[in-house]
């Protein structure tokens, strides 16, 4: 194993998508490249090993993309989600350039395939990698070290050195002992800080203590932190992250997607006092699958109960967790240990305000409620045919929007709006600059890819003047 | 509730799999897996004999072990396939022989070969054993024709129905789907081309040890036992149907066949025994690795045994090989039923019904 002491022209802070592109690309480019992963080798690759898609602009169809998908669709599609709250020079950079990832991906070794079985809604816009995100890095990883780029597990940033925007060094924990690294340029692609429940805890209180963490425990967000204290100028609400409602069974990290739970619009969610709280079908549920961690964190105790009956055990993809089952309401709050009476009252009160209508769960139905507070818009259907289901879920956090403002280089800006000389980022610790609020599937990995490669592009050739 | 241990472990990670699905391209385990919600033993035994062992949702696994859900489905799919066996064998009692089955298979060979170098110097006229002896049938002045091939026809079909009989307990375990021709054509030719032991085009299980050549060594190993069959039945249809008698000249169709056969059934077993030893042992059945290598081995025997046969088959010693050939041919007949052999026979049919299931799938699909 090489020595800690040598001198490389770039040092990649992390280990998953946009760090692996951000390493091959500036190999690639003739530099010599240290990846330090704080994680060890299994768990690698930060929350890429729980991806499994990316979302790329492409002018035609592909043997594994269904149909067109404009670099504009794309963009409105981005405007949307965000509802404007992105940089658009670096949105159109990100667009453009992603029609050229669906290439440069495979030549990095990974695999795409057609979306399958309960994924046909992203057939036209999200490539899939072949075997998942696990599938991906595997083959990034081979790709890296077969360009001679150097790979550290267990190799935790513990401090930078930073004058005047300008990298020096990095102190690696290794070990149980300290190295100092040098290196002609810094990328950093470490991810967000939604593993840290002490810095969630600055924006959400101590509700964040009853957080599940649905990737990596490994994503502290050390490196972003050093970076801000050291002058790099900050983008994105650092209260904010993405959050979903997850199986409140699944462990405190890393419980990934099997947790999911996709039954919210066949049935209605209570919180600990057995009363409804949002209207469960206000949109199509990819619409909404990414405000109900938000709602369900700001009940008490941050957890709540999706309740549904028999006939709609089989309409959504399975989880995990079996569903708790009972054969009458009563049974099934004292089983949830919520009270049995205002219970029965939530469901005969909601049955009671359910109108007739025709039921179709792919379209914004005519099922809904009549005189009910919060309503049930569409979907709604009676809860009375036993045995009756419920999923506890918690608040699952997936990423955090707080991040280290860069230009179209991918490199950082110093909080004085000057760019730094020799530090770049990519990935999740800058996807703020795009994604400054909500989400579209695969867009975290075309973020990760597009900015990895621009970064190890611009490393190479500044570390080769 | 299940029947064993490794079943009711097999039924917990396709809950897994099933709420997670990013191996759906790999091979057809599982969109065969996406088309239940439960898993009952008949349900896991089909998904088990469906899965080619490849390794590569294993690798690929985000919950693969260390991870707390300590996902690895081909080593539990193996055990329930190796179990399976078991339960599908015929006569029911015979499942003995899968237990121990590398002894079984040794002592089996070995009396085979006993009984035929007795049979050659008790019943065959003083010395002809080991005399020399060349030209056309050479070979019957030790055993008659018409003995040899009753008692390999008795044996062989012995072996088919057995078979049959497993693969009737195995069909009907679970509500069998309704075949097309289609679905038919589609399992032959994933037999015919391993299509489900290449990972889903990354090939199999890729680690730090380079490629797994899984798929070439059982292509030699399956295509050079079909050449060596078909050299058995040329051969019978030249001595019934054109009064030729073996042995057959160096250039004839039926040497041709069972020598070029034969070569794949020396580089091929030997090269999956190599590949199994070389791969890790935590992606299969450790308990199975008597079973294994026992009946790669025993292919092995029969192309070494055929092979000296074929050189030596003019000289004194043509008598004792030739026993020992035949020793070996006879146990691989009498042991096709209780040997890894089945398991081509239970993969092949849970191809069909995995062929038949997804176009109905399809079909159910757009008539939707």
């Amino acid at each position: 194993m090489e020595s800690w002491d040598q001198h490389y022209d770039t040092l990649v802070v992390g280990g998953g998508n946009a760090a692996l592109c951000a390493a091959i690309a500036a190999a690639r480019g003739g530099a010599r490249v240290l990846v330090v992963e704080a994680a060890p080798k299994f768990y690698r690759g930060g929350n890429t090993r729980h991806t499994r898609n990316m979302r790329c602009a492409h002018a035609k169809a592909t043997h594994t993309l269904t149909g067109p998908y404009t670099q504009d669709e794309f963009y409105d599609d981005l405007l949307k989600v965000t509802g404007g709250k992105t940089d658009p020079e670096l949105a159109r950079l990100m667009i453009g350039e992603s029609e050229d990832m669906l290439d440069w991906i495979v030549e990095q070794g990974v695999r795409w395939q057609p979306s399958l079985g309960g994924t046909l809604s992203l057939g036209r816009t999200n490539s899939f990698f072949l075997g998942g995100g696990r599938a991906m890095l595997n083959a990034l990883y081979a790709t890296a070290e077969r360009l001679g780029v150097t790979i550290r597990y267990d190799a935790e940033i513990v401090d930078l050195t930073i004058e005047d925007g300008f990298f020096l060094n990095a102190i690696v924990a290794h070990d149980n002992k300290r190295h100092a690294v040098t290196a002609a340029t810094l990328i950093a692609a470490s991810g967000g800080f939604e593993a840290n429940i002490a810095w969630l805890k600055e924006g959400w209180g101590e509700a964040a203590d009853n957080f599940l963490i649905r990737g990596t425990p490994y994503n502290k967000g050390t490196v972003l932190k050093l970076l801000l204290d050291k002058g790099v100028g900050a983008i994105g609400d650092a209260t904010q992250c993405h959050a979903v409602a997850i199986d409140a069974r699944a462990p405190k990290f890393d419980g990934g997607i099997i947790t999911r739970l996709d039954c919210v619009v066949f049935g209605i969610v209570v919180n600990r006092r057995a009363e409804r709280f949002y209207d469960e079908g206000e949109d199509i549920w990819p619409k909404r699958y990414a405000i109900w961690g938000r709602l369900v964190a700001a009940q008490p105790e941050q957890i709540a109960y999706i309740i549904f009956d028999a006939p709609c055990l089989e309409q959504f993809m399975p989880s995990l967790y079996p569903p708790i089952r009972a054969e009458t309401i009563g049974d099934l709050a004292g089983k949830l240990d919520l009270d049995g009476a205002t219970l029965e009252k939530t469901i005969t009160g909601f049955n009671a305000a359910v109108r007739p209508g025709t039921f179709d769960h792919t379209i914004l139905d005519d099922c809904r409620t009549e005189g009910l507070h919060p309503a049930k818009s569409h979907w709604a259907r009676r809860i009375e045919t036993p045995p009756f289901y419920a999923y506890p879920v918690r608040p699952g956090i997936t990423f955090t929007y707080l991040g280290t403002r860069v230009n179209a280089q991918a490199r950082m800006m110093m909080a004085d709006g000057k760019p730094s000389a020799n530090m770049f980022a990519a990935g999740e610790i800058m996807a703020g600059n795009v994604l400054g609020q909500g989400y579209a599937a695969g867009i975290g990995m075309t973020i990760g890819s597009v900015f990895g490669r621009i970064a190890g592009r611009e490393a190479a050739r500044h570390a080769r003047n | 509730m299940h029947a064993t241990e490794a079943l009711k472990e097999a039924d917990r990670l396709m809950t897994i799999c099933n709420s997670c699905r990013y191996c759906e391209g790999l091979c057809a385990v599982f969109p065969a897996m996406e088309l239940r919600r439960e898993f009952g033993d008949a349900d896991l035994n089909y998904l088990a004999n469906l899965c080619h062992g490849c390794g590569a949702c294993y690798t690929d696994c985000q919950f693969s072990p260390p991870h707390e859900f300590a996902v690895n489905v081909p080593a539990v799919l193996a055990k329930v396939r190796n179990d399976s066996y078991l339960s599908y064998a015929w006569p029911p009692a015979l499942k003995l022989l899968f237990g121990a089955n590398g002894m079984v298979v040794g002592l089996l060979t070995a009396t085979c070969i006993s009984l035929f170098l007795l049979g050659f110097v008790g019943w065959s006229a003083g010395g002809e054993m080991f005399a020399v002896h060349a030209g056309p049938g050479a070979f019957y002045r030790l055993m008659s024709h018409n003995a040899m091939a009753l008692l390999f026809g008795l044996a062989f079909a012995y072996a088919l129905a057995a078979m049959a009989m497993g693969a009737r307990t195995f069909w009907l375990g679970s509500r069998p789907p309704a075949i097309s021709p289609d679905d038919a054509a589609m399992a032959v030719s994933d037999v015919a081309t391993l299509r489900y032991l290449g990972g889903g085009g990354a090939g199999c299980d890729v680690d730090d040890a380079g490629k797994d050549r899984r798929r070439l060594y059982h292509h030699l190993t399956f295509y050079g036992f079909l050449l060596c069959f078909a050299a058995t039945s040329v051969a019978t249809l030249y001595h019934y149907l054109l009064g030729m008698e073996a042995p057959y000249p160096p250039y004839d169709l039926p040497v041709v066949l069972g020598s070029v056969g034969g070569i794949g059934l020396i580089i091929g077993p030997i090269g999956l025994l190599h590949q199994k030893l070389r791969r890790g042992a935590h992606l299969g059945d450790a308990r199975a690795f008597g079973m294994e290598s026992a009946f790669v081995l025993l292919l092995v025997a029969t192309s070494v045994t055929g092979f000296a046969l074929l050189l030596a088959r003019e000289t004194a010693a043509m008598g004792v090989l030739l026993a020992v050939h035949l020793g070996v041919v006879l146990s691989l007949f009498l042991l096709l039923p209780y040997s890894k052999m089945v398991h081509g026979l239970y993969r092949g049919l849970a191809l069909l019904r995995s062929a038949a299931e997804r176009r109905a799938h399809r079909q159910q699909g757009n008539t939707a």
